[in-house]
C-alpha cells in the first residue's frame, strides 16, 4: 500500500506569522500520490494560510515545501502553475467579465505557446491552436455540466455555478495536485453531493469517456481539500491532517481522526 | 449572445470566427468599400474629419488594450502618441529617412518609451498608476522641449510631406485612404489579440490579478506587453498625425487629449474593439459639432462661451454615459442587434 504512495507534496516545519500572529507553527505533513488529503480545522486554524504557502501567495518566514524532491518554498504563484499546482479559492475568485468557456480557456494560458504577435494575425497554427484547447474546455465544460452556461458571463451565474466554473478553470490547467479551498461552502445538500461526486470523479480519473483529454482521462491523482463539512471530509478522504491556531494536532485516516480526542476538543471545547 | 436564425456552427473555428454569417461578412464588406469611396463623393474638409478620426480610433485601439482590456489605467497616451510621433518626425526630417521606414521605428519608440513608464504598474495599480501615466505625460513633453537642437523645441519641426515609393502623400484623399488602410489593420490585429492568448491573460490581470498569477499568467510580463501593445498603437497614431500636418509640435499632443482619448474609452465601452472606434468617432463628431455650433453661439449669447463649449460639452457627454450607460456605445450597440435579430419576433434575452 506504502509503496504505490509516493511522496508529492511535503511540507517541511512551516512558520508563518503576519506581526505577532504566528498563523502556521511547525506545521509538517507528506501530502502522497494517490490520495485525497483533507485539512480541517475551527475558523482561523491556518487551513487556507497553508495552502496560500503552497501556491505562493505566503512567503513562510521558516519551513520548506518540497513539490516533487524539488523545493517551491517562495516561488511565485505563476511559476507554480506552470509547475502543476493548481487551486480554486474560498470566495470566488473567477475573471467576472469573461464567460464561462473563456474563464476555463484563460486557464489554458500556460498549455499555450502563442504571445500577442502570433495571436494578433491569428493564422495558421495560432488558430490550430486555438481550436484544440477550445475542444478540451468543451470536455471539462461538457465533464461539469455547465454546457448551458457555456457563452455566459459568469458574473450574472448563480453562486454554485460560479464554484463550478471556477473547478473547471483548476481542471484545464491540467494540474498534478489540487488544491481545493473550501468547495463546498454556502451551497445545499444537492449541491455539495454533485460536487463530492465531481471530486472523486476527478480524482479517480474518467477513462474512456474522455480519451483526448488527459486530466480528465488519468484523474489528479493527488487532492488537498479544504472542507468544514465532516460528513464528507469523512466520506471522500483518505487521510485527514487537523489543525488548530496554526499547529498541526493530528493526523490520520478518518476513523482515527474521530477517535482522537484532541480532535474532539479542538472543535468542542474540552469538558470540564 | 444569440445566433441569428438558420446560421449554425458545425465547428469550433465557426464558432470562434468574428463574422458568423454571410450577412455579416457582407455588411463589413459594404462597409469597407464604403470608407474606400468616401474620397469620390466628400469634400476635403470631411476627408480631414474622417482622417483625424481614423488616427483617434488607432490611438484608442491601444488605449483600450491597456485600459479597457488589460485594466491599467493610462492618462499619459498623447504622451506615447509624441513619442512615436517626434521619433518619426525626426528620423525623416534630420535623417531624410523614409516614410515608411521612420513610422515602423516611432511606433518601436513608443512601445519601449510604454515599456519603460509601464514599470511602476508592476508595483502599484490603480489611482496611483494613474498618477504615474500623468507623470509620463508631461516628463515626455517637458523632454521634447528642452532637446531644442534635435526636436526644434517649442518651435516644433517640419516634416517632409511623406512619400511611399514613388507616391508623394501630399493630397488629402491620398493620406486619408493611408489612414483608412492602418485603421482596418489596427481593428483587425486588436480584435485578434484580445480574443486570444494574451487577450484573455489581459482580461484576467483586469478581473482578478491574484486570481491570474494562481492559474500561470506572469504579472509582470503580461502588464508590459500590455504597455508596449498599447503604446505602439500610440505610436502609430502620432506619427500618422505627424506626418499628416507636416508639421511636429508638443501642442499636437495636449494633456486634455490623454483625458478624452480616456473619455472616449468610456463613451464607446471599455473593453470592446468595436467600442473603441465608436467611442473615438462620437467624440470626434461632438468635436465637430461643437465648432460649428461655437460661431452661433457666441454671436448670440457672448463670445467666451464659444472658449469653453468644448471642454464643457465632452465632460457633459463623459458624465452622462458614466452615470446612464457605464458600458458604453458599445453595449446600446448589442442591445440593437440583439433586438434585430429575431426582428419581428423578438424575444430575446439581453445579457
Amino acid at each position: 500500500m506504502e509503496t504505490d504512495r509516493q511522496v508529492k507534496l511535503r511540507i517541511d516545519n512551516l512558520l508563518l506569522s503576519f506581526g505577532g500572529v504566528k498563523a502556521l507553527f511547525e506545521v509538517s505533513m507528506d501530502i502522497r500520490d494517490n490520495e485525497i488529503l483533507a485539512i480541517i480545522g475551527p475558523n482561523g486554524a491556518g487551513k487556507t494560510a497553508l495552502l496560500n504557502c503552497i501556491n505562493g501567495f505566503y512567503k513562510p518566514q521558516e519551513g520548506e515545501i518540497y513539490y516533487d524532491g524539488q523545493k517551491i518554498t517562495r516561488m511565485r504563484p505563476d511559476k507554480l502553475a506552470k509547475l502543476g499546482i493548481a487551486r480554486t479559492f474560498q470566495n470566488i475568485e473567477l475573471y467576472a467579465g469573461l464567460s464561462t468557456q473563456d474563464n476555463i480557456m484563460a486557464a489554458r494560458h500556460v498549455l499555450m505557446k502563442q504571445n500577442f504577435i502570433t495571436g494578433a494575425l491569428y493564422l495558421g497554427w495560432s488558430l490550430q491552436e486555438e481550436i484544440k484547447h477550445r475542444r478540451t474546455v468543451e470536455e471539462i465544460i461538457d465533464f461539469l455540466e455547465i454546457a448551458p452556461m457555456r457563452k455566459k458571463v459568469v458574473g450574472v451565474l448563480p453562486y454554485g455555478m460560479q464554484k463550478r466554473v471556477e473547478l473547471g478553470r483548476a481542471l484545464a490547467l491540467e494540474p498534478k495536485v489540487l488544491l481545493l479551498d473550501e468547495p463546498m461552502a454556502g451551497m445545499n445538500l444537492e449541491e455539495k453531493e454533485d460536487i463530492a461526486r465531481f471530486i472523486i470523479d476527478i480524482f479517480e480519473g474518467q477513462g474512456a469517456t474522455y480519451p483526448d483529454t488527459p486530466v480528465l482521462r488519468d484523474g489528479i491523482r493527488c487532492i488537498i481539500l479544504v472542507e468544514h463539512d465532516m460528513g464528507v471530509v469523512m466520506d471522500i478522504a483518505d487521510r485527514i491532517v487537523v489543525l488548530d491556531f496554526g499547529r498541526k494536532i493530528a493526523e490520520g485516516t478518518p476513523a482515527e481522526i474521530k477517535a482522537n480526542p484532541e480532535v474532539i476538543s479542538a472543535y468542542l471545547g474540552k469538558e470540564k | 449572445m444569440g445566433l441569428r436564425t438558420g446560421t449554425f456552427h458545425e465547428n469550433y473555428a465557426q464558432d470562434m470566427a468574428i463574422f458568423h454569417s454571410g450577412l455579416q461578412w457582407g455588411i463589413a464588406v459594404a462597409f469597407i468599400i464604403f470608407l474606400f469611396a468616401c474620397p469620390l463623393f466628400f469634400s476635403d474638409r470631411i476627408l480631414t474629419i474622417l482622417t483625424t478620426m481614423g488616427i483617434a480610433v488607432i490611438s484608442v485601439h491601444g488605449l483600450n488594450i491597456l485600459t479597457g482590456y488589460c485594466g491599467q489605467i493610462s492618462i499619459g497616451h498623447a504622451g506615447f502618441m509624441a513619442v512615436g510621433g517626434y521619433t518619426s518626425a525626426i528620423l525623416c526630417a534630420k535623417l531624410g529617412w523614409p516614410f515608411w521606414v521612420a513610422l515602423p521605428c516611432g511606433a518601436l519608440a513608443a512601445g519601449i518609451a510604454g515599456l519603460f513608464f509601464g514599470l511602476p504598474s508592476l508595483k502599484i495599480k490603480g489611482f496611483y498608476l494613474i498618477m504615474a501615466t500623468i507623470a509620463a505625460q508631461f516628463i515626455i513633453i517637458w523632454t521634447i522641449i528642452q532637446l531644442r537642437s534635435i526636436t526644434g523645441g517649442a518651435d516644433g519641426l517640419s516634416v517632409p510631406k511623406p512619400a511611399i515609393g514613388s507616391i508623394i502623400l501630399s493630397s488629402k484623399t491620398n493620406y486619408f485612404y493611408l489612414v483608412m488602410v492602418f485603421t482596418c489593420l489596427a481593428t483587425l490585429l486588436a480584435k485578434n489579440i484580445v480574443r486570444t492568448r494574451a487577450g484573455r491573460a489581459f482580461i484576467a490581470i483586469r478581473d482578478n490579478d491574484l486570481a491570474a498569477e494562481v492559474m500561470g499568467v506572469s504579472l509582470w510580463s503580461y502588464k508590459l506587453q500590455a504597455f508596449f501593445i498599447g503604446c505602439v498603437y500610440a505610436g502609430v497614431a502620432g506619427s500618422l498625425l505627424i506626418h499628416y500636418f507636416s508639421f511636429a509640435s508638443t501642442d499636437q499632443f495636449p494633456f486634455m487629449d490623454s483625458v478624452w482619448y480616456l473619455g472616449m474609452l468610456i463613451v464607446g465601452g471599455m473593453g470592446s474593439t468595436t467600442g473603441a472606434i465608436f467611442g473615438a468617432v462620437a467624440l470626434k463628431l461632438l468635436d465637430e459639432l461643437v465648432t460649428m455650433v461655437g460661431p452661433i453661439l457666441s454671436a448670440a449669447v457672448a463670445p467666451q462661451a464659444a472658449a469653453s463649449l468644448a471642454l464643457i460639452s465632452h465632460g457633459l457627454i463623459i458624465i452622462i454615459f458614466l452615470i446612464f450607460e457605464p458600458r458604453g456605445l458599445h453595449h446600446r450597440w448589442e442591445i440593437i442587434k440583439a433586438y434585430f435579430r429575431l426582428w419581428p419576433f423578438s424575444h430575446q434575452e439581453i445579457e
